[in-house]
């Protein structure tokens, strides 16, 4: 076990953790301290701190404090959902593909690549066009974004492992193909998976906070850190802490994740002595291409 | 290691771009990611096609309301043609699409206009979008040749990990939080550029250089940090390759085996990266043009969405992804052209 946790040892795995830490703690407990109700009228429109509000008000006279302490569930909650859809999604594509070989694997990896070919909010943007917009939307989304680099990365281990000998064996005894993927490959790609989590968890909160800006997931008055920058950009010569305070926390959580995601993948064998451009997942992630398993010698 | 010849390469400029031994493959090479390429737009256009035109509720529903009578909805769905069968449309708009005419508006035939081609309407947006960008990518490229460099060099030691541990924290910014964050500091604290890039129709960008400063920052702090990165990478591995050690064994000057192995072989990989992060301006403007109000081709596609005007999403989504396709395509063909050595591989 002791292992697993290298990454808390690093510097930056540390700092990570304690910023994610102190997010976590405001999003989770901030309800609890929370001096008013997140949708509950309490002064004027854009008031300045000052007069029991210690942020200030916002747009509609809500207390800023308060709708921090209220915004913090949904961006973490909507972010971890899209991407343990997203994982679902592409680690069963990925090894489905990987393991079938012939026709199967060729369709599902050329709509992976289809997927690809678009810009990430570009394609979102399309589904939304054609299902309209709400929270599900929004998580099934951003998972179907996700899923192609996932998959993409299961598919290249699954196809690696399958040819062992262990998987021909398991073969050889009778096993069924799904508990073969299950038992014998589905193990094997999860160390790339842990070193792709913190990343692609990351790359989820931009998503997810990106389309509450957009206006095309939660609407108001939902309490949350994405859509108050968005609607309270009108006062923000009034009280610049209606927009500051929670911008400050979504750029500490996912600052916080990828510290921790890197210095986690870094742990996991990908040490900072052996880099190569398409092995570095923090910068591939964010553009889609999730290709972290480590390359061998070309041949 | 990638790299395992030991003799000198001859500098990359002195080879002729094409020589005769490996014309052929090159071609053929070329040829194939063009096909690919066309091919991944063809399925693309499909995609966006199916996915804005086969909605229960056509944009007739959406103007007019859920309620609306029956008959007169239908009315308006022949003056779009959502009447005629889905295949028959999909090569109608294709054909159309790829002469540059992308058909009516079909928000506005609903609201009863007579005509309101697209291609007018997005044209100024656009060229918005383009400048944009294209300012943006001016400044990145150097910029993020520089700290790459630099990092690279001083792999390990004190500049690297500044640069490093920034690029992380920069990378991780969203658009909208960068944006946001600027302009409490140029607006509200500083009073020094307007908040919004708001334009008067028909107006060029560049006529009021003041709106396009604080968009260009919010593109490049979130783009030059994964191309910084990139580039760090590409330097660290150049610097191992058996070829630099072996300049260094002869006793070349330590400036001279930078400015001469490690830049130009690190520099040939970058055009990719550079290609990848033009490729992410043109998703990344979407929620940069909302931030700011700046009248580009993300805003339009934004507003195209939330009023349900499908034919005009269908237009900027395939726009915004050809661009995408071609500039992978684009990229490659550089690239196979900087690096001899890739040539033999294809």
């Amino acid at each position: 076990m002791r292992h697993r946790l290298r990454f808390a040892r690093t510097r930056r795995g540390q700092f990570g953790l304690v910023i994610v830490a102190i997010v976590l703690a405001i999003a989770l407990l901030g309800p609890f301290v929370s001096p008013h109700g997140p949708s509950q009228l309490t002064g004027a429109p854009g008031a300045p701190p000052g007069g029991g509000h210690l942020l200030g008000t916002d747009y509609l006279g809500h207390d800023v404090l308060s709708r921090v302490l209220w915004g913090g569930r949904s961006v973490i909650s909507l972010a971890l959902s899209a991407t343990a859809l997203g994982f679902a999604l592409g680690t069963t594509i990925g090894l489905i593909a990987g393991y079938s070989r012939g026709i199967v694997d060729s369709l599902l990896m050329r709509s992976v690549d289809v997927i690809l070919a678009f810009p990430p909010l570009l394609f979102f943007l399309i589904i939304v066009t054609s299902v309209g917009y709400s929270e599900g939307v929004l998580i099934c989304g951003v998972a179907v974004v996700q899923a192609p680099g996932i998959a993409r990365i299961v598919y290249s281990a699954t196809r690696e492992v399958s040819v062992a000998a262990y998987v021909e064996a398991a073969v050889a005894r009778g096993e069924t193909t799904a508990a073969i993927l299950r038992r014998e490959l589905l193990p094997n790609t999860l160390p790339t998976l842990i070193a792709n989590l913190g990343l692609t968890l990351t790359y989820s909160v931009l998503l997810t906070a990106a389309v509450n800006f957009l206006g095309l997931g939660l609407q108001p008055p939902a309490a949350n850190w994405a859509l108050m920058i968005s609607e309270n950009r009108t006062i923000l010569s009034l009280n610049p802490w209606a927009v500051v305070v929670p911008a400050t926390l979504i750029a500490a959580l996912t600052i916080g994740v990828n510290l921790v995601g890197d210095a986690i993948s870094i742990s996991l064998g990908r040490s900072e002595t052996t880099v190569d451009a398409r092995v570095d997942p923090a910068a591939a992630i964010m553009q889609g291409n999730l290709i972290a398993t480590p390359q061998g010698p070309e041949t | 290691m990638s790299v395992t010849e030991t003799a000198l390469p001859e500098p990359l400029s002195a080879q002729p771009a094409l020589r005769p031994r490996t014309a052929h493959p090159l071609l053929r090479f070329v040829l194939r990611r063009v096909a690919t390429g066309l091919l991944t737009l063809a399925v693309a256009s499909f995609v966006v096609f199916l996915g804005t035109a086969v909605v229960p509720g056509s944009p007739a529903t959406a103007v007019l309301g859920r309620l609306a009578n029956k008959q007169v909805v239908a009315q308006v769905d022949r003056r779009i043609g959502y009447d005629k069968p889905l295949p028959e449309r999909y090569v109608t708009w294709l054909f159309g699409a790829l002469h540059g005419d992308f058909g009516n508006s079909a928000v506005a035939l609903a609201q009863g206009a007579t005509s309101a081609p697209i291609w007018p309407i997005i044209r100024d947006p656009l060229l918005n979008t383009t400048t944009l960008a294209v300012i943006t990518v001016i400044f990145l490229i150097p910029l993020s040749l520089l700290l790459g460099v630099i990092a690279g060099l001083t792999h390990g030691r004190l500049p690297d990990h500044v640069i490093s541990v920034l690029t992380l924290v920069f990378m991780a910014l969203p658009e909208f939080v960068v944006g946001a964050l600027l302009v409490v500091i140029f607006f509200v604290v500083l009073n020094l550029l307007p908040p919004v890039s708001l334009l008067s129709p028909g107006a060029k960008p560049w006529s009021d250089p003041q709106i396009l400063v604080m968009p260009v920052l919010t593109l490049l702090a979130v783009s030059v940090a994964w191309t910084v990165r990139l580039v760090r990478v590409g330097t660290i591995e150049t610097i191992r390759t058996d070829y630099v050690q072996m300049a260094r064994l002869q006793g070349l000057p330590e400036r001279k085996v930078v400015r001469r192995y490690v830049l130009r072989n690190a520099l040939a990989p970058s055009v990719q990266i550079f290609a990848l992060s033009i490729q992410y301006l043109f998703g990344g403007v979407i929620v940069t043009e909302t931030v700011f109000d700046y009248p580009g081709l993300g805003n339009q596609l934004l507003q195209a969405v939330t009023s349900h005007d499908d034919t005009q999403v269908q237009a900027i989504a395939f726009i915004l992804a050809g661009v995408y396709i071609a500039i992978n395509i684009i990229a490659d063909l550089i690239v196979l052209v900087l690096v001899p050595k890739l040539r033999t591989q294809t």
